[in-house]
């Protein structure tokens, strides 16, 4: 099978079982609502890559100045373009691109061995993936810790700390958390390796089917392999982890802190309730309902810091691939992958809806 | 219950045991501007199976003297000095493990705002089976969930409606559930912090009307703190008025009401509008509530007094006894030898 | 059809009529018939002297009301239910309505202080903003001294707005917090009364706060509302009311939020101040026993709708509708020996958005007749004996008062 198709459905079918399951055992507003939500989901991802083509078609510059340089010859250049589509009439390159969308062939990069596209995401974005969701892990865990035990011990030292790293993770740029963390880490100390995702060695006794290192490694055995592929993901995940970290325990903290002002927690404390139960279960559950909100409008800032640290750790995920081919004007690489980023915000803004939903039992659909 | 039944009720408990008994407590609240005395050095007894009225105005100190009874004053309160006897212990001295055990269990407490004092998140049966699962950790949860439906039953809500939400239920619904959240584990002793304050008259007095046949039912002891005069008059065996942090009054309704000592309660009583008199005129008490960040000197409520004499700024007047039962902290009622008159 | 449609015919009608005239008039004198020339000059000077006598522009016709001060007919806001952008696309343009004022009438005379009581959501608030026109009526009409206001364009309304103030609950959210109160009070005076000085707006506002009993004035007037009292913010906000001169104040739960004691002070103030300064009120609130202190007539609101209104002298001693029995029993008394003499009515005020049929209150009346209650809308109508008493029940007045148990020599309710 595809690696695309492999790795997209590795996550997709836990979360469709997710969804279904909360589908069935939701009410009927509930049920309406998530259908709906998804029914609304093609339509946005529709317009985004409608967007991303008029965007790249209206961008100054184009791939036969991009890679042969501004003097090239007018026929060499007539050539390339015949050969791309490039000289079709816009209406009909747009046509073949929603077409292409449609049957998830991505058609062919305009670049290089000019691979199909797909096989080419096929390969970044299993790496893209094997970041963001250990990092969005760490993420997760550290803010929430960090948050929910500062606002447990609100104006001691564990407070100030965890409002300082917050301030300090959040205002740094990813990029020069990145540098400072491989010159200290990678260059300084030696622990960790500079850049890539596995060494050369072990990857070519790899066999790769889902192209997610960790768990081709495992499916195959190759202990080497895993113990190199995870090596090489400590710092990059690390890096992109602890900074968005900052912002999510600062948010954490704010919102348990007002909800530990609140009647309900000061009438369970009086019930007698064990402070583990009070914090834990009345006021960081009812905190996480705005810090979900939050964190879905913010998904994007997670994607960005995911291109920065690609680009920092030299990690071959989506970001990186972006940034290598927008600089060479390849539009089908370029909207392609950022279809699939569409893709992506949208699954994972249907998914901080129906968390919402299911989270709260206020909320009316 | 008929309203002879109340009567005969309210007289039967007046010579009852004291349940909970507060000796010279104070309360501080430290803040930018400096300490606020919200308590201060109230002594008080709790008979066993009383209503006990705590009246006064808002910022007197009513809640924080209720929550300090919980031992539940956290930062930037805290108790200075006093006791707190309740069943033969001080629960000053008390372990807070031992004290969070007393709580729920013991001493119950039902707040102002029915509509956040329930966890929007949990639905009723959870919270009545949690309660009741934490301080009884043999119950099972099918049998605390029983224990669950009969209360709720028995507070006039339908047994179905245990599964919902607490944003599906109205005010005095709420007011009702927070009562059987006391009653989970029959506590001996319910403070109630305005519980009627944010409900409507019709269902304040069906709720007042429930608490009474509760009060019987369940052999509860029962503090309602409210600034509502006419709430006290309708439900409270006996009535402390609070100004200024302090004591002021203390005596069985009829002897607050119809025998007021203090200049205060005075005051206030003719100030309140009364919906069964001839529409004579309110009484038009002097000047506002103090700030206890400054309590005025000698007795606090000398500058608003009728009746002040030279001694009442110079010294404080003991909270004693004017007749057997009733004291009142004024100096109309004291011995002195007019050592305030320079 | 709109005045400006009619307007625009009868301009018309005119102008072809002058333009029959002149035509004909100069064919006459073409033809040299003059004598039919006059009768045709004649009908070209009829509709200009018809329209040399139309008013050039309506003025605002004020005190045209005479002793009514506010007439409000047939007064109806229905709010709609907000929903969920997704929830609206599934209920395919199907809208549910909060009816929150649903067909309420009544008058208040020049002088009077009108109460509107009820518990909370019946419909006072609502009342109490339409009134001032600060929403929109679905249906019906505000007459205030002689004006319906929704007959005046949006600058004669600001201009007549003056006319009438209000008074919240919370004064320290109607308070600008970087105001002092000086400035504050004359704020509204320099836009309704354009054409007085600085120093006689610093004047009034002097004798306005000297009014509301804060003084010395020079005291508070630079002072900010977070530096005074709850019950001296509540002050400030009547003086600033009064800077207008208006004739109507509504007061939305003035003393609410005041402490018990000093409740009593406002009360007094605003008993003062409407003798002083010539004024009406509107005095809505939840507290029936306020009510006895100030108000003339008493209007009592349920689900909407006035469900009893009067002399509040006569509401109070012979409530006749059940609603008002209950609410009027159930007001806590400060007196231990009082004892509550009505049976309290059971459940509480159902939804808004689909009251119960006929007459809202039957689910939880103690009377309610099977049959009529639940089937037909009682109406407001005098109680037998009084004029200006009236009540909707359908027991109390018309055709089935036989059915009372009251009348009947059943259970009194
Ligand atoms: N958390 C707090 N921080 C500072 N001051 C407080 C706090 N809670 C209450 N106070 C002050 O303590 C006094 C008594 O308050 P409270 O007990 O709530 O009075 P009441 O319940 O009678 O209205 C008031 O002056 C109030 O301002
Ligand atoms: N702006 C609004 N939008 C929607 N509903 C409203 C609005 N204002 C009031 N309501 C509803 O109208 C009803 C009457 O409200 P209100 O006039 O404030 O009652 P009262 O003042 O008697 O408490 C309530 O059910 C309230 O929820
Ligand atoms: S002690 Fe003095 S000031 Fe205080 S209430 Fe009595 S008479 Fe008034
Ligand atoms: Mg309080
Ligand atoms: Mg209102």
């Amino acid at each position: 099978m595809h690696p695309l198709l492999l790795s997209v459905l590795i996550f997709g079918v836990p979360a469709a079982i997710a969804l279904g399951w909360v589908f069935l055992r939701g009410g009927g507003a509930l049920r309406r609502y998530i259908a709906t939500r998804v029914a609304l989901t093609l339509p946005m991802v529709f317009v985004l890559v409608s967007v991303v083509f008029l965007v790249l078609r209206v961008m100054p510059g184009d791939v036969a100045s991009a890679t042969l340089g501004p003097k090239a010859n007018a026929e060499v250049r007539q050539n390339i373009e015949e050969t791309l589509g490039l000289d079709d009439p816009l209406v009909v390159q747009y046509a073949r691109f929603l077409g292409q969308v449609a049957t998830f062939d991505l058609g062919d990069s305009f670049v290089g061995a000019r691979r199909p596209v797909v096989d080419e995401l096929g390969e970044r974005l299993p790496a893209t993936l094997e970041l963001v969701l250990p990092a969005a892990g760490v993420a997760i865990a550290l803010g929430l810790v960090l948050g929910a035990s500062a606002a447990g011990h609100r104006r001691r030292l564990r407070d100030y700390a965890v409002r300082m790293f917050g301030v300090v993770v959040y205002s740094m740029p990813v990029f020069w958390l990145g540098m400072l963390a491989k010159g200290v880490f990678s260059i300084w100390l030696g622990w960790t390796p500079v850049a890539g995702r596995i060494d050369v060695l072990a990857n070519a006794t790899l066999e790769r089917t889902t192209n997610l290192l960790v768990v081709d490694s495992i499916l195959s055995g190759n202990w080497e392999a895993l113990r190199s592929a995870l090596h090489h993901m400590v710092l990059p995940v690390l890096t992109l982890g602890v900074s968005i970290s900052g912002l999510f325990a600062r948010l954490v903290r704010i919102n348990v802190i007002e909800t530990l002002q609140q009647d309900y927690v000061a009438a369970a404390r009086a019930r007698g309730l064990r402070e583990r139960t009070v914090v834990g279960a009345y006021a960081v559950r009812n905190a996480m309902i705005p810090v979900v909100t939050v964190i879905g409008l913010q998904v994007a800032i997670l994607l960005a810091g995911t291109v920065l640290t690609e680009a920092v750790f030299n990690w071959p995920g989506m970001g990186l691939y972006l940034v290598e081919r927008i600089k060479v004007r390849d539009f089908q690489a370029v909207q392609s992958a950022v279809a699939m980023f569409a893709l992506l915000v949208a699954a994972i803004g249907l998914a901080v809806d129906v968390v919402y939903g299911v989270l709260d039992p206020r909320v009316e659909y | 219950m008929t309203q002879d039944a109340i009567a005969a009720d309210r007289s039967s408990v007046a010579t009852g045991d004291v349940l909970y008994s507060i000796r010279d407590l104070s309360v501080e609240y430290g803040t930018r501007a400096g300490e606020v005395a919200a308590v201060d050095r109230v002594s008080l007894d709790i008979r066993k199976g009383e209503i006990l009225g705590l009246v006064g105005e808002s910022g007197c100190g009513k809640s924080t003297l209720g929550k300090a009874m919980m031992r539940m004053i956290s930062p930037p309160g805290r108790i200075t000095q006093g006791e707190l006897w309740f069943a033969g212990e001080d629960l000053m001295t008390v372990s807070e493990a031992q004290m969070r055990e007393i709580r729920g269990a013991r001493l119950g407490m039902v707040f102002q705002d029915p509509m956040t004092s329930l966890n929007p998140l949990s639905k009723i049966v959870d919270h009545l089976t949690e309660t009741i699962t934490t301080h009884e950790p043999s119950v099972s949860e099918a049998a605390a969930r029983d224990r669950a439906e009969q209360l709720i039953g028995r507070l006039g809500l339908r047994v179905e409606r245990i599964d919902d939400y607490p944003h599906q239920f109205s005010g005095g619904m709420r007011q009702r559930i927070m009562i059987a959240l006391a009653l989970a584990l029959r506590a001996d002793l319910v403070i109630a912090d305005e519980p009627t304050t944010a409900l409507d008259v019709i269902v304040e007095a069906q709720f007042l009307d429930l608490l009474r046949e509760l009060r019987a039912e369940f052999d509860l002891t029962i503090i309602m703190i409210t600034h509502n005069i006419g709430v006290v008059a309708e439900v409270a065996d006996r009535v402390a008025v609070m100004y200024a942090g302090r004591m002021a009054e203390l005596g069985s309704v009829d002897e607050v009401f119809l025998d007021t000592k203090h200049p205060y309660g005075q005051g206030l009583l003719r100030a309140v509008p009364n919906i069964e008199l001839d529409g004579s005129d309110l009484y038009q008490m002097e000047g506002a509530p103090p700030n206890l960040l400054h309590t005025p000197s000698g007795c606090p409520f000398h500058p608003r007094c009728p009746h002040v004499m030279p001694i009442c700024s110079e010294r404080e007047p003991a909270f004693a006894e004017v007749t057997p039962g009733h004291r009142a902290s004024c100096w109309l009622f004291q011995e002195h030898d007019g050592e305030g008159e320079r | 059809m709109s005045r400006i449609g009619i307007l625009l015919i009868v301009l018309g009608g005119l102008a072809v009529l002058a333009a029959i005239g002149v035509g004909t008039a100069w064919l006459a004198v073409r033809r040299r018939r003059s004598r039919y020339a006059w009768f045709f000059l004649g009908m070209l000077i009829l509709p200009l002297a018809v329209l040399a006598l139309l008013p050039a522009r309506d003025p605002v016709p004020v005190g045209a009301g005479g002793e009514v001060l506010v007439e409000v007919r047939g007064l109806r806001k229905w709010f709609p239910v907000q929903k969920g952008f997704i929830a609206n696309l599934l209920s395919r343009g199907h809208t549910d309505y909060v009816k929150a004022v649903d067909d309420v009438s009544f008058t208040i005379k020049r002088g009077e202080v009108l109460g509107l009581a009820g518990e909370s959501g019946s419909g006072k608030s609502t009342v109490g903003r339409l009134v001032l026109r600060l929403l929109d009526p679905t249906e019906g009409e505000v007459v205030v001294d002689g004006v319906d206001l929704a007959r005046l364009d949006k600058e004669n309304l600001r201009v007549y707005r003056h006319k009438m103030q209000v008074v919240f609950q919370d004064p320290l959210a109607s308070l600008n917090p970087r105001m002092t109160v000086g400035q504050a009070i004359e704020h509204p005076a320099q836009i309704h009364l354009p054409d007085t000085t600085p120093e006689e707006r610093k004047r009034l506002v002097f004798e306005l706060l000297d009014a509301v009993g804060m003084s010395p004035p020079d005291f508070f007037y630079s002072k900010y509302p977070h530096q005074v009292s709850g019950g001296q913010r509540q002050r400030i906000v009547l003086a600033r009311a009064l800077i207008t001169q208006p004739d109507l104040i509504v007061a939305d739960e003035p003393i609410a939020s005041a402490d018990v004691s000093v409740q009593a002070l406002l009360l007094e103030l605003m008993i003062k101040l409407k003798d002083e300064f010539d004024l009406t009120y509107l005095f809505i609130t939840h507290d029936l026993a306020t009510t006895k202190y100030i108000c003339d007539r008493i209007g009592i609101m349920y689900l909407g709708k006035i469900v009893e209104i009067g002399p509040l002298q006569e509401v109070f001693e012979n409530p006749q509708h059940p609603y008002t029995r209950a609410l009027l029993s159930a007001v806590p008394v400060p007196d231990p020996r009082h004892r509550r003499t009505e049976p309290l009515p059971t459940g509480e005020i159902p939804n808004p958005i689909n009251p119960p049929p006929g007459c809202n209150f039957h689910p939880r009346c103690p009377i309610a007749a099977a049959g009529v209650c639940d089937g037909e809308l009682p109406s407001l109508r005098p109680v037998p004996g009084s004029e200006d008493h009236l009540v909707s029940c359908h027991l109390r007045t018309g055709d089935h008062t036989h059915l009372d148990p009251a009348r009947t020599g059943g259970p009194s309710a």
